[in-house]
């Protein structure tokens, strides 16, 4: 049995290192949605063998049915665009960063888990109720103590699909349109074309030409 | 019986993982999948913890172990969809207006 647990734990976790790691090293973010996938779904394995069950389904519904498939939706609607081509602009900085991060965070793992070995002092794994972490346990949490907090995750979850949908579907209109968005043609309706002060170009504002007497404005009907 | 360190063991290396690729990484949608790997990251040692300190509790609805990491996870959980709608929403602007996806061409505020 403790065999068939270490097995499970140790496929588990290595399942996730891979799929993290896909998230991570991959050029194409298609593969890093499928290593996010994978990772989610060892996560909630991990649950299960944690004695939450619940937060596994939960796990599983929200992650691997909402969230992936939402990210998936974004990188086949921007199509070929969503991978970008690497480029080496700034990239000593890039990896500087990520390294001092990546550095830091091993040296924090290693120096508390010497710690540890030293102090000898396990954590402790009691032995759980049947009912813990289960639908009815964790409801009768939820819905008691954790009321509030439930009701205003409730209120932001509302208040971010509404920020999605401003967000996304930008400004309609040309009069409400800034510049940039303008010049990209960023409405779904066509864009008239602008008219042309003489003299002006793409990012010069109106007040910025100054236009000489006679040299480059047109010559109107000379006789 | 799995230690309970390994777990969190296991979860400290996942969060250095997704926090490396969050600062190396420029197309913006991937630094958003990072952003979901540092927190499941964080939830499993959420879980990890509560598994580890199963202190009783009573009220007048419930009397047994706390829950409060699964809680905590749960609403982390919650939190975490909500940054994927917006952010994902924040991308798609981003694209209409630049074209592309890469985070150091999000210049529009600078000088």
């Amino acid at each position: 049995m403790t065999a068939v647990g270490n097995i499970y734990f140790y496929a588990c976790a290595l399942m996730a290192l891979v799929g993290a790691l896909g998230v991570v090293a991959s050029k194409n973010p298609i593969r890093g949605a499928m290593g996010l996938l994978l990772l989610i779904l060892s996560v909630a394995g991990l649950f299960l063998a944690l004695h939450a069950q619940f937060l596994a389904a939960i796990q599983l519904i929200v992650y691997a049915g909402a969230i992936v498939i939402l990210f998936l939706f974004v990188i086949m609607l921007l199509g070929p665009s969503a991978s970008t081509p690497s480029d080496r602009r700034g990239i000593a900085a890039r990896v500087f960063g990520g390294g001092l991060f990546g550095i830091a965070g091993l040296a924090a793992l290693w120096a508390v888990v010497s710690s540890a070995m030293a102090a000898n002092r396990a954590m402790p794994m009691p032995v759980p109720d049947d009912s813990f972490g289960g639908i009815d346990a964790f409801g009768s949490v939820l819905f008691a103590d954790a009321l509030v907090p439930f009701e205003l995750s409730s209120g932001l979850l509302m208040v971010a699909v509404l920020g999605a949908m401003a967000v996304a579907r930008g400004r309609q209109g040309q009069k409400s349109m800034s510049k940039n968005e303008l010049e990209v043609g960023a409405s779904p309706f066509p864009v008239e074309p602008q008219r042309q002060l003489p003299g002006q170009t793409a990012g010069v504002f109106s007040h910025e030409i100054h236009l000489h007497e006679g040299s480059e404005r047109p010559k109107e009907s000379a006789p | 019986m799995i230690p309970a360190e390994h777990y969190v063991i296991l979860s400290a290396l996942l969060f250095v993982v997704g926090g490396v690729g969050f600062l190396v990484r420029r197309n913006v949608l991937v630094t958003l999948m990072s952003i979901e790997v540092m927190l499941n990251a964080s939830n499993l040692a959420l879980v990890a913890f509560n598994r580890s300190r199963l202190a009783h509790v009573a009220s007048q609805t419930y009397v047994g172990q706390s829950h409060t990491g699964q809680v905590f996870a749960f609403f982390i959980i919650a939190a975490e969809a909500a940054e994927v709608a917006v952010g994902l929403a924040i991308v798609l602007a981003f694209y209409r207006l630049r074209r592309t996806v890469r985070s150091d061409e999000a210049d529009l505020l600078k000088n």
